[in-house]
Protein backbone atom coordinates (compact mmCIF):
# COMPACT_ATOMS: atom_id res chain seq x y z
CA UNK A 1 0.00 0.00 0.00
CA UNK A 2 1.63 3.21 -0.82
CA UNK A 3 0.81 6.82 0.45
CA UNK A 4 -0.86 7.84 -3.05
CA UNK A 5 -4.72 7.07 -3.49
CA UNK A 6 -7.02 7.81 -6.44
CA UNK A 7 -9.30 10.39 -4.53
CA UNK A 8 -6.90 12.17 -3.36
CA UNK A 9 -5.89 14.62 -6.53
CA UNK A 10 -9.54 15.69 -7.30
CA UNK A 11 -11.54 15.59 -4.15
CA UNK A 12 -13.27 19.25 -3.10
CA UNK A 13 -11.64 21.47 -0.02
CA UNK A 14 -13.59 19.39 3.17
CA UNK A 15 -11.73 21.72 5.79
CA UNK A 16 -10.23 25.24 5.16
CA UNK A 17 -8.61 26.71 7.97
CA UNK A 18 -7.59 30.38 7.49
CA UNK A 19 -5.37 32.88 9.17
CA UNK A 20 -6.22 30.97 12.54
CA UNK A 21 -4.93 31.93 15.61
CA UNK A 22 -5.37 30.58 19.00
CA UNK A 23 -4.05 32.22 22.67
CA UNK A 24 -3.42 30.70 25.65
CA UNK A 25 -3.44 33.94 28.52
CA UNK A 26 -1.16 36.49 26.52
CA UNK A 27 0.70 33.66 24.51
CA UNK A 28 -0.22 33.44 20.91
CA UNK A 29 0.50 29.36 20.21
CA UNK A 30 -0.81 29.56 16.27
CA UNK A 31 -0.12 32.66 14.50
CA UNK A 32 -2.26 32.27 11.34
CA UNK A 33 -2.22 29.05 10.35
CA UNK A 34 -3.28 28.12 6.35
CA UNK A 35 -4.48 24.79 6.10
CA UNK A 36 -6.58 22.91 3.22
CA UNK A 37 -7.67 19.06 4.08
CA UNK A 38 -9.72 17.61 0.53
CA UNK A 39 -11.72 15.09 0.77
CA UNK A 40 -10.28 11.53 0.86
CA UNK A 41 -6.35 12.59 1.56
CA UNK A 42 -4.16 11.94 4.73
CA UNK A 43 -2.82 15.20 5.23
CA UNK A 44 -0.48 15.29 7.91
CA UNK A 45 0.56 18.13 9.75
CA UNK A 46 4.78 17.36 11.53
CA UNK A 47 7.04 19.58 14.04
CA UNK A 48 8.57 19.40 16.92
CA UNK A 49 7.05 19.02 20.35
CA UNK A 50 5.21 22.50 21.15
CA UNK A 51 4.69 23.55 17.77
CA UNK A 52 1.41 23.90 18.07
CA UNK A 53 0.10 20.87 16.59
CA UNK A 54 -1.97 19.61 19.33
CA UNK A 55 -3.62 23.29 19.48
CA UNK A 56 -4.25 22.96 15.94
CA UNK A 57 -6.67 19.84 16.56
CA UNK A 58 -8.38 21.15 19.54
CA UNK A 59 -9.54 24.63 17.81
CA UNK A 60 -10.44 22.37 15.21
CA UNK A 61 -12.70 20.31 17.17
CA UNK A 62 -13.76 23.28 19.36
CA UNK A 63 -11.98 22.45 22.58
CA UNK A 64 -10.58 25.03 22.50
CA UNK A 65 -11.62 28.88 21.58
CA UNK A 66 -9.53 30.63 17.87
CA UNK A 67 -8.59 34.44 18.82
CA UNK A 68 -8.89 35.03 14.88
CA UNK A 69 -9.21 33.11 11.40
CA UNK A 70 -11.87 30.96 10.09
CA UNK A 71 -11.89 27.50 10.56
CA UNK A 72 -14.68 26.06 8.12
CA UNK A 73 -15.80 22.99 7.22
CA UNK A 74 -17.61 21.83 3.96
CA UNK A 75 -19.98 18.56 5.86
CA UNK A 76 -23.20 17.03 4.19
CA UNK A 77 -25.19 19.39 6.34
CA UNK A 78 -23.46 22.46 4.26
CA UNK A 79 -20.94 24.77 5.70
CA UNK A 80 -20.27 25.86 8.64
CA UNK A 81 -17.66 28.18 10.81
CA UNK A 82 -16.54 25.42 13.46
CA UNK A 83 -15.17 28.36 15.62
CA UNK A 84 -19.16 29.07 16.53
CA UNK A 85 -19.79 25.42 17.48
CA UNK A 86 -19.53 24.01 20.76
CA UNK A 87 -17.56 20.30 20.56
CA UNK A 88 -20.27 17.90 20.55
CA UNK A 89 -22.00 19.71 17.86
CA UNK A 90 -18.35 19.81 15.64
CA UNK A 91 -18.30 15.45 16.19
CA UNK A 92 -21.94 15.86 14.88
CA UNK A 93 -20.74 17.43 12.04
CA UNK A 94 -18.81 14.77 11.25
CA UNK A 95 -15.52 15.44 12.50
CA UNK A 96 -13.87 12.71 14.73
CA UNK A 97 -10.81 13.50 16.92
CA UNK A 98 -8.77 11.01 18.49
CA UNK A 99 -6.63 12.73 21.10
CA UNK A 100 -3.32 13.13 22.41
CA UNK A 101 -2.46 10.76 25.02
CA UNK A 102 -5.59 8.32 23.83
CA UNK A 103 -7.63 9.98 26.78
CA UNK A 104 -10.06 6.74 26.82
CA UNK A 105 -12.52 6.29 29.96
CA UNK A 106 -10.68 4.33 32.09
CA UNK A 107 -13.54 3.90 34.49
CA UNK A 108 -15.63 2.35 32.08
CA UNK A 109 -15.32 -0.78 29.80
CA UNK A 110 -14.10 -1.26 26.62
CA UNK A 111 -17.83 -1.79 25.11
CA UNK A 112 -18.83 1.63 27.17
CA UNK A 113 -16.24 3.76 25.56
CA UNK A 114 -16.73 2.06 22.20
CA UNK A 115 -20.62 2.71 23.00
CA UNK A 116 -19.63 6.50 23.50
CA UNK A 117 -18.14 6.49 20.40
CA UNK A 118 -21.45 5.95 18.69
CA UNK A 119 -23.10 8.40 20.87
CA UNK A 120 -25.34 10.68 18.15
CA UNK A 121 -25.99 7.87 16.04
CA UNK A 122 -29.61 5.97 16.69
CA UNK A 123 -29.35 2.86 14.27
CA UNK A 124 -28.52 0.62 16.24
CA UNK A 125 -28.25 -2.43 13.62
CA UNK A 126 -25.85 0.05 11.40
CA UNK A 127 -23.60 0.36 14.72
CA UNK A 128 -24.00 -3.25 15.83
CA UNK A 129 -21.86 -4.14 12.17
CA UNK A 130 -19.67 -1.15 12.23
CA UNK A 131 -18.80 -2.09 15.96
CA UNK A 132 -17.76 -5.65 14.28
CA UNK A 133 -15.79 -4.40 11.50
CA UNK A 134 -14.13 -2.04 13.82
CA UNK A 135 -12.98 -4.69 15.97
CA UNK A 136 -12.00 -7.06 12.94
CA UNK A 137 -9.82 -3.64 12.70
CA UNK A 138 -8.41 -4.16 16.19
CA UNK A 139 -8.42 -7.48 17.51
CA UNK A 140 -6.88 -7.03 20.86
CA UNK A 141 -10.07 -5.23 21.88
CA UNK A 142 -11.91 -8.29 20.49
CA UNK A 143 -10.32 -9.93 23.91
CA UNK A 144 -10.82 -7.06 25.90
CA UNK A 145 -14.16 -6.32 25.69
CA UNK A 146 -16.12 -6.69 28.74
CA UNK A 147 -12.26 -5.52 30.39
CA UNK A 148 -11.51 -1.63 32.23
CA UNK A 149 -10.31 0.29 29.52
CA UNK A 150 -7.39 1.57 32.66
CA UNK A 151 -5.95 -2.18 32.56
CA UNK A 152 -5.35 -2.32 29.05
CA UNK A 153 -1.98 -1.83 27.85
CA UNK A 154 -0.56 1.76 25.85
CA UNK A 155 -1.08 0.14 22.46
CA UNK A 156 -4.46 -1.11 23.31
CA UNK A 157 -5.41 2.35 24.46
CA UNK A 158 -4.13 3.60 21.48
CA UNK A 159 -6.15 1.62 19.43
CA UNK A 160 -9.28 1.74 21.61
CA UNK A 161 -9.23 5.92 21.04
CA UNK A 162 -8.71 4.91 17.54
CA UNK A 163 -11.50 2.62 17.48
CA UNK A 164 -14.01 5.09 19.54
CA UNK A 165 -13.30 7.56 16.87
CA UNK A 166 -14.55 5.53 14.30
CA UNK A 167 -17.71 4.50 16.16
CA UNK A 168 -18.91 7.88 15.16
CA UNK A 169 -18.31 7.16 11.51
CA UNK A 170 -16.68 10.60 10.81
CA UNK A 171 -16.04 11.66 7.33
CA UNK A 172 -12.91 13.65 8.68
CA UNK A 173 -11.13 12.12 11.73
CA UNK A 174 -8.51 14.09 13.66
CA UNK A 175 -5.78 11.78 14.47
CA UNK A 176 -3.09 13.78 17.34
CA UNK A 177 -0.05 11.64 17.67
CA UNK A 178 -1.37 8.15 17.67
CA UNK A 179 2.23 6.85 17.56
CA UNK A 180 3.14 7.74 20.69
CA UNK A 181 5.19 5.85 23.37
CA UNK A 182 4.51 2.83 20.83
CA UNK A 183 6.91 -0.31 20.64
CA UNK A 184 8.54 -0.24 16.47
CA UNK A 185 6.17 -3.15 15.72
CA UNK A 186 2.80 -1.70 16.98
CA UNK A 187 3.61 2.14 15.24
CA UNK A 188 4.00 -0.19 12.18
CA UNK A 189 0.49 -1.50 12.53
CA UNK A 190 -1.30 1.65 13.84
CA UNK A 191 -0.31 3.57 10.22
CA UNK A 192 -1.72 0.59 8.30
CA UNK A 193 -4.34 0.80 10.31
CA UNK A 194 -4.35 4.53 9.02
CA UNK A 195 -4.54 3.73 5.41
CA UNK A 196 -7.49 1.39 6.33
CA UNK A 197 -9.26 3.88 7.79
CA UNK A 198 -8.94 6.12 4.77
CA UNK A 199 -9.73 3.22 2.08
CA UNK A 200 -12.79 2.57 3.77
CA UNK A 201 -13.95 6.69 2.86
CA UNK A 202 -12.66 8.71 5.63
CA UNK A 203 -10.32 11.35 5.46
CA UNK A 204 -7.71 11.79 8.08
CA UNK A 205 -5.86 14.82 9.72
CA UNK A 206 -2.79 13.23 11.16
CA UNK A 207 -0.20 15.00 13.71
CA UNK A 208 2.90 13.45 14.09
CA UNK A 209 6.13 13.43 15.44
CA UNK A 210 7.30 10.73 13.73
CA UNK A 211 7.92 12.53 10.67
CA UNK A 212 9.40 9.55 8.64
CA UNK A 213 5.81 7.36 9.23
CA UNK A 214 3.69 10.31 8.62
CA UNK A 215 5.24 11.49 5.38
CA UNK A 216 5.09 7.99 4.16
CA UNK A 217 1.33 7.57 4.74
CA UNK A 218 0.32 11.09 4.07
CA UNK A 219 -0.69 12.60 0.59
CA UNK A 220 0.16 16.24 1.52
CA UNK A 221 2.10 17.53 4.74
CA UNK A 222 2.39 20.61 6.66
CA UNK A 223 5.55 21.94 8.55
CA UNK A 224 4.72 23.73 11.91
CA UNK A 225 6.90 25.93 13.23
CA UNK A 226 6.56 27.56 16.50
CA UNK A 227 2.95 28.73 15.67
CA UNK A 228 3.82 28.97 11.76
CA UNK A 229 3.41 26.84 8.66
CA UNK A 230 6.85 26.87 7.76
CA UNK A 231 6.77 24.57 4.81
CA UNK A 232 3.81 22.92 3.03
CA UNK A 233 3.60 20.38 -0.34
CA UNK A 234 2.70 16.55 -1.41
CA UNK A 235 4.56 14.32 1.07
CA UNK A 236 7.00 13.42 -1.28
CA UNK A 237 8.10 16.76 -1.80
CA UNK A 238 8.28 17.37 1.84
CA UNK A 239 9.86 13.99 2.15
CA UNK A 240 12.88 14.91 -0.22
CA UNK A 241 13.47 18.63 1.11
CA UNK A 242 16.15 18.68 2.45
CA UNK A 243 15.42 20.87 5.13
CA UNK A 244 12.57 18.39 6.23
CA UNK A 245 15.48 15.52 6.04
CA UNK A 246 17.75 17.80 8.15
CA UNK A 247 15.22 18.61 11.02
CA UNK A 248 12.47 15.89 10.53
CA UNK A 249 14.04 12.76 9.02
CA UNK A 250 17.72 12.76 11.07
CA UNK A 251 19.68 13.89 8.18
CA UNK A 252 20.29 9.87 6.68
CA UNK A 253 16.92 9.77 4.62
CA UNK B 1 -29.45 -8.51 71.06
CA UNK B 2 -32.78 -7.58 70.90
CA UNK B 3 -32.43 -4.04 71.75
CA UNK B 4 -29.10 -3.92 69.82
CA UNK B 5 -31.31 -5.23 66.86
CA UNK B 6 -33.29 -2.38 66.98
CA UNK B 7 -30.94 0.08 66.85
CA UNK B 8 -29.98 -1.40 63.81
CA UNK B 9 -32.96 -0.98 62.18
CA UNK B 10 -33.95 2.15 63.45
CA UNK B 11 -29.99 3.11 62.49
CA UNK B 12 -30.22 2.18 58.74
CA UNK B 13 -34.40 3.85 58.25
CA UNK B 14 -32.06 7.00 59.07
CA UNK B 15 -29.26 6.51 57.21
CA UNK B 16 -31.16 5.67 54.36
CA UNK B 17 -32.20 9.60 54.52
CA UNK B 18 -27.95 10.32 54.91
CA UNK B 19 -27.93 8.28 51.33
CA UNK B 20 -30.41 9.71 49.52
CA UNK B 21 -28.77 13.47 50.19
CA UNK B 22 -25.03 12.15 49.97
CA UNK B 23 -25.75 11.04 46.16
CA UNK B 24 -26.09 14.72 45.38
CA UNK B 25 -22.93 15.75 46.78
CA UNK B 26 -20.66 12.97 45.54
CA UNK B 27 -22.51 13.20 42.22
CA UNK B 28 -22.23 17.13 41.31
CA UNK B 29 -18.58 16.35 42.79
CA UNK B 30 -18.26 13.80 40.00
CA UNK B 31 -18.84 16.12 37.40
CA UNK B 32 -17.57 19.70 38.02
CA UNK B 33 -15.00 18.51 41.42
CA UNK B 34 -17.48 20.76 43.35
CA UNK B 35 -18.43 20.84 46.70
CA UNK B 36 -22.44 21.77 46.45
CA UNK B 37 -22.77 23.26 49.91
CA UNK B 38 -26.44 24.61 48.90
CA UNK B 39 -27.27 20.85 48.33
CA UNK B 40 -28.34 20.31 52.60
CA UNK B 41 -30.87 23.54 51.85
CA UNK B 42 -32.36 21.53 49.02
CA UNK B 43 -33.66 19.23 51.16
CA UNK B 44 -34.94 21.69 53.54
CA UNK B 45 -36.61 23.62 50.45
CA UNK B 46 -38.22 19.54 49.72
CA UNK B 47 -39.69 19.38 53.42
CA UNK B 48 -41.50 22.64 52.77
CA UNK B 49 -42.86 21.77 49.25
CA UNK B 50 -44.45 19.11 50.80
CA UNK B 51 -45.54 21.10 53.58
CA UNK B 52 -47.06 23.86 52.05
CA UNK B 53 -48.56 21.68 49.39
CA UNK B 54 -50.27 19.54 51.86
CA UNK B 55 -51.70 22.20 53.58
CA UNK B 56 -52.97 24.15 50.50
CA UNK B 57 -54.27 20.75 48.68
CA UNK B 58 -55.26 17.97 51.40
CA UNK B 59 -58.13 18.35 53.91
CA UNK B 60 -56.79 18.69 57.81
CA UNK B 61 -55.98 15.14 59.46
CA UNK B 62 -56.20 13.35 55.82
CA UNK B 63 -53.85 10.54 56.18
CA UNK B 64 -53.43 8.27 52.82
CA UNK B 65 -50.80 6.60 50.97
CA UNK B 66 -51.91 8.15 47.65
CA UNK B 67 -51.48 11.79 48.96
CA UNK B 68 -48.05 10.70 50.29
CA UNK B 69 -46.80 9.72 47.07
CA UNK B 70 -48.51 13.02 45.45
CA UNK B 71 -46.49 14.99 47.14
CA UNK B 72 -43.34 13.27 47.82
CA UNK B 73 -43.40 13.58 43.51
CA UNK B 74 -44.28 16.81 43.33
CA UNK B 75 -41.35 18.08 46.27
CA UNK B 76 -38.93 16.06 43.64
CA UNK B 77 -40.28 17.74 40.84
CA UNK B 78 -39.81 20.79 42.43
CA UNK B 79 -35.95 20.48 43.92
CA UNK B 80 -35.42 19.22 40.63
CA UNK B 81 -36.15 22.36 39.26
CA UNK B 82 -34.54 24.06 41.97
CA UNK B 83 -31.26 22.53 41.37
CA UNK B 84 -31.38 23.05 37.77
CA UNK B 85 -31.70 26.58 38.21
CA UNK B 86 -28.97 26.60 41.06
CA UNK B 87 -26.46 25.44 38.71
CA UNK B 88 -27.76 27.44 35.58
CA UNK B 89 -27.62 31.00 37.47
CA UNK B 90 -25.20 29.89 40.21
CA UNK B 91 -22.10 27.97 38.70
CA UNK B 92 -22.05 28.10 35.52
CA UNK B 93 -21.15 31.72 34.58
CA UNK B 94 -18.18 30.26 36.62
CA UNK B 95 -17.26 27.22 34.76
CA UNK B 96 -13.98 28.85 33.52
CA UNK B 97 -13.19 30.35 37.36
CA UNK B 98 -11.05 29.28 39.69
CA UNK B 99 -12.45 26.10 41.53
CA UNK B 100 -12.30 28.29 44.77
CA UNK B 101 -14.87 31.29 43.26
CA UNK B 102 -17.40 28.71 42.85
CA UNK B 103 -16.66 27.02 46.15
CA UNK B 104 -17.62 30.04 47.82
CA UNK B 105 -20.53 30.62 45.18
CA UNK B 106 -21.73 27.77 47.21
CA UNK B 107 -21.54 28.45 50.11
CA UNK B 108 -23.16 32.03 49.42
CA UNK B 109 -26.33 29.72 47.97
CA UNK B 110 -26.41 28.08 50.75
CA UNK B 111 -26.90 31.07 52.89
CA UNK B 112 -29.51 33.13 50.76
CA UNK B 113 -31.36 29.66 51.04
CA UNK B 114 -31.21 29.05 54.53
CA UNK B 115 -31.93 32.86 55.17
CA UNK B 116 -34.03 33.55 52.52
CA UNK B 117 -36.21 30.24 53.28
CA UNK B 118 -36.25 32.32 57.03
CA UNK B 119 -38.09 35.28 55.67
CA UNK B 120 -40.54 33.39 53.19
CA UNK B 121 -41.35 30.66 55.87
CA UNK B 122 -40.68 32.67 58.97
CA UNK B 123 -37.84 30.95 61.67
CA UNK B 124 -40.44 29.38 63.19
CA UNK B 125 -40.49 25.37 63.52
CA UNK B 126 -43.74 24.14 61.27
CA UNK B 127 -45.53 20.66 61.89
CA UNK B 128 -45.23 18.35 58.57
CA UNK B 129 -49.00 17.05 58.52
CA UNK B 130 -49.60 12.93 59.29
CA UNK B 131 -49.75 11.73 55.98
CA UNK B 132 -49.15 7.86 56.74
CA UNK B 133 -50.52 7.17 60.55
CA UNK B 134 -47.41 5.57 62.14
CA UNK B 135 -48.33 1.82 62.71
CA UNK B 136 -46.15 -0.41 64.21
CA UNK B 137 -44.77 -4.16 62.80
CA UNK B 138 -43.77 -6.75 64.99
CA UNK B 139 -41.63 -9.24 62.84
CA UNK B 140 -41.25 -11.42 66.28
CA UNK B 141 -38.11 -11.69 68.66
CA UNK B 142 -39.54 -8.16 70.30
CA UNK B 143 -38.19 -5.91 67.42
CA UNK B 144 -40.69 -2.99 66.35
CA UNK B 145 -40.47 -1.30 63.46
CA UNK B 146 -43.01 0.81 62.06
CA UNK B 147 -44.70 1.31 58.71
CA UNK B 148 -43.27 4.97 58.15
CA UNK B 149 -39.81 3.39 58.82
CA UNK B 150 -40.42 0.55 56.18
CA UNK B 151 -41.60 3.40 53.85
CA UNK B 152 -38.79 5.21 54.22
CA UNK B 153 -36.72 2.54 53.67
CA UNK B 154 -38.66 0.78 50.94
CA UNK B 155 -38.84 4.64 49.09
CA UNK B 156 -35.26 5.48 49.24
CA UNK B 157 -33.52 1.88 48.19
CA UNK B 158 -36.14 1.97 44.93
CA UNK B 159 -34.83 5.91 44.46
CA UNK B 160 -31.19 4.01 45.03
CA UNK B 161 -31.53 1.15 43.06
CA UNK B 162 -33.48 3.61 40.16
CA UNK B 163 -30.32 6.06 40.17
CA UNK B 164 -27.98 2.94 40.33
CA UNK B 165 -29.75 1.40 36.80
CA UNK B 166 -29.66 4.86 35.39
CA UNK B 167 -26.15 5.36 36.08
CA UNK B 168 -24.72 2.14 35.20
CA UNK B 169 -27.02 0.78 32.59
CA UNK B 170 -28.11 3.22 30.13
CA UNK B 171 -26.35 5.35 27.72
CA UNK B 172 -27.21 8.60 29.93
CA UNK B 173 -25.75 7.18 32.56
CA UNK B 174 -22.45 5.65 30.38
CA UNK B 175 -22.37 10.04 29.10
CA UNK B 176 -22.48 11.00 32.80
CA UNK B 177 -19.86 8.55 33.56
CA UNK B 178 -17.47 9.95 31.17
CA UNK B 179 -18.28 13.11 31.99
CA UNK B 180 -17.30 12.59 35.22
CA UNK B 181 -13.74 10.94 34.36
CA UNK B 182 -13.04 13.83 31.28
CA UNK B 183 -15.59 16.77 30.23
CA UNK B 184 -13.16 17.49 27.50
CA UNK B 185 -12.85 13.82 26.13
CA UNK B 186 -16.53 13.80 26.63
CA UNK B 187 -17.51 16.51 24.55
CA UNK B 188 -15.56 14.84 21.67
CA UNK B 189 -17.41 11.84 21.82
CA UNK B 190 -20.40 14.23 21.12
CA UNK B 191 -21.86 14.81 24.67
CA UNK B 192 -23.59 17.71 25.60
CA UNK B 193 -21.60 18.45 28.72
CA UNK B 194 -23.33 21.41 30.38
CA UNK B 195 -26.62 19.31 29.59
CA UNK B 196 -25.05 16.19 31.67
CA UNK B 197 -24.20 19.07 34.54
CA UNK B 198 -28.00 19.73 34.56
CA UNK B 199 -29.07 16.43 34.60
CA UNK B 200 -26.75 15.66 37.76
CA UNK B 201 -27.79 18.54 39.47
CA UNK B 202 -31.38 17.61 38.67
CA UNK B 203 -31.13 14.33 40.01
CA UNK B 204 -29.30 15.17 43.03
CA UNK B 205 -31.80 17.44 44.06
CA UNK B 206 -34.77 15.30 43.31
CA UNK B 207 -33.12 12.47 45.79
CA UNK B 208 -32.42 15.32 48.55
CA UNK B 209 -36.12 16.43 47.81
CA UNK B 210 -37.62 13.03 48.31
CA UNK B 211 -35.48 12.69 51.64
CA UNK B 212 -37.24 16.32 53.20
CA UNK B 213 -40.35 14.23 52.34
CA UNK B 214 -39.61 11.56 53.90
CA UNK B 215 -38.16 13.00 57.19
CA UNK B 216 -41.48 14.93 57.51
CA UNK B 217 -42.94 11.73 58.24
CA UNK B 218 -40.35 10.45 60.96
CA UNK B 219 -39.47 13.81 62.57
CA UNK B 220 -42.43 16.59 62.19
CA UNK B 221 -40.48 19.75 63.25
CA UNK B 222 -39.38 21.12 59.80
CA UNK B 223 -37.64 24.38 59.55
CA UNK B 224 -35.45 26.61 57.57
CA UNK B 225 -32.50 25.70 58.86
CA UNK B 226 -33.05 21.96 59.38
CA UNK B 227 -31.24 21.17 56.13
CA UNK B 228 -27.44 22.11 58.02
CA UNK B 229 -26.95 19.61 59.87
CA UNK B 230 -28.23 16.60 57.75
CA UNK B 231 -26.17 18.37 54.96
CA UNK B 232 -23.23 17.98 56.63
CA UNK B 233 -23.31 15.11 58.11
CA UNK B 234 -24.35 13.86 53.99
CA UNK B 235 -21.27 15.44 53.14
CA UNK B 236 -19.46 13.71 55.33
CA UNK B 237 -20.72 10.61 54.41
CA UNK B 238 -20.15 10.83 50.90
CA UNK B 239 -16.64 12.10 52.05
CA UNK B 240 -16.39 8.88 53.93
CA UNK B 241 -17.74 6.23 50.87
CA UNK B 242 -15.06 8.21 48.76
CA UNK B 243 -16.30 11.55 47.24
CA UNK B 244 -17.49 10.88 43.38
CA UNK B 245 -18.30 7.21 43.95
CA UNK B 246 -22.00 6.24 44.39
CA UNK B 247 -22.53 2.90 46.44
CA UNK B 248 -19.60 4.89 48.49
CA UNK B 249 -22.21 7.51 49.19
CA UNK B 250 -25.50 4.99 49.89
CA UNK B 251 -22.46 3.33 52.17
CA UNK B 252 -21.56 6.38 53.83
CA UNK B 253 -24.89 7.58 54.47
CA UNK B 254 -25.98 4.07 56.13
CA UNK B 255 -22.70 3.99 57.96
CA UNK B 256 -23.88 7.41 59.11
CA UNK B 257 -27.24 6.84 60.17
CA UNK B 258 -26.46 3.62 62.37
CA UNK B 259 -23.50 5.36 63.86
CA UNK B 260 -25.42 8.26 65.47
CA UNK B 261 -28.42 6.16 66.65
CA UNK B 262 -26.05 3.57 68.01
CA UNK B 263 -24.30 6.30 70.02
CA UNK B 264 -27.21 7.79 71.04
CA UNK B 265 -28.79 4.72 72.47
CA UNK B 266 -25.31 3.28 74.24
CA UNK B 267 -23.42 6.47 74.85
CA UNK B 268 -25.07 9.59 74.96
CA UNK B 269 -27.00 11.45 72.88
CA UNK B 270 -24.83 14.62 73.35
CA UNK B 271 -22.42 13.03 70.91
CA UNK B 272 -25.39 12.12 68.59
CA UNK B 273 -23.63 14.88 65.80
CA UNK B 274 -19.90 14.33 66.88
CA UNK B 275 -19.30 10.67 66.39
CA UNK B 276 -19.69 11.81 62.33
CA UNK B 277 -16.91 13.92 62.17
CA UNK B 278 -15.30 11.07 64.60
CA UNK B 279 -15.55 8.49 61.73
CA UNK B 280 -14.66 11.42 59.29
CA UNK B 281 -11.19 11.77 60.72
CA UNK B 282 -10.72 8.02 61.27
CA UNK B 283 -11.24 6.98 57.56
CA UNK B 284 -9.07 9.72 56.44
CA UNK B 285 -6.15 8.72 58.36
CA UNK B 286 -6.92 4.83 57.33
CA UNK B 287 -8.35 5.65 53.64
CA UNK B 288 -7.69 9.45 52.29
CA UNK B 289 -9.79 8.25 49.16
CA UNK B 290 -12.74 7.37 51.25
CA UNK B 291 -13.70 3.19 51.44
CA UNK B 292 -14.62 2.98 48.38
CA UNK B 293 -12.56 5.39 46.62
CA UNK B 294 -9.87 4.89 44.40
CA UNK B 295 -6.86 7.13 44.69
CA UNK B 296 -7.47 10.50 42.37
CA UNK B 297 -4.86 10.57 39.80
CA UNK B 298 -4.41 14.17 39.01
CA UNK B 299 -5.53 14.37 35.35
CA UNK B 300 -2.49 16.39 33.24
Amino acid sequence: MSGASPQAAGGGALLEVAGLRVRYGVIEALHGVDLVVRRGEIVTVIGANGAGKTTLLKAISGLVPAAGGSIRHHGEQGTAELGRLRPHEIVARGVGHAPEGRRIFQNLTVRENLGLGAYLRRDRAAIESELAEILTLFPRLQERFAQNAGTLSGGEQQMLAMARALMSRPSLLLLDEPSLGLAPKLVRAIFGVIRTIRSRGTTLLLVEQNARLALEAADRAYVLETGSVALSGTASELASDPRVQRVYLGGDA
Amino acid sequence: MNEFLQQVVNGIAWGSLYALIALGYTMVYGVLRLINFAHGDVYMIGAMVAYYAARALLAPGTASAPAFFALLALSMAACGLLGFLIERLAYRPLRRSPKFTALITAIGVSLLLENGGQLFFGPDPKFFPQLIESREISPGSGIVITNVQLLILGVSLTLMLGLQFLVFRTRVGTALRAVSYSAETASLMGIDVDRMISLTFVLGSMLAGAAGVLVGLSNPKIEPLMGIMPGLKAFVAAVVGGIGNIPGAMAGGLLMGLSEVLVVGYVSSTYRDAIAFVILIVVLLVRPSGLFGTSLEEKV
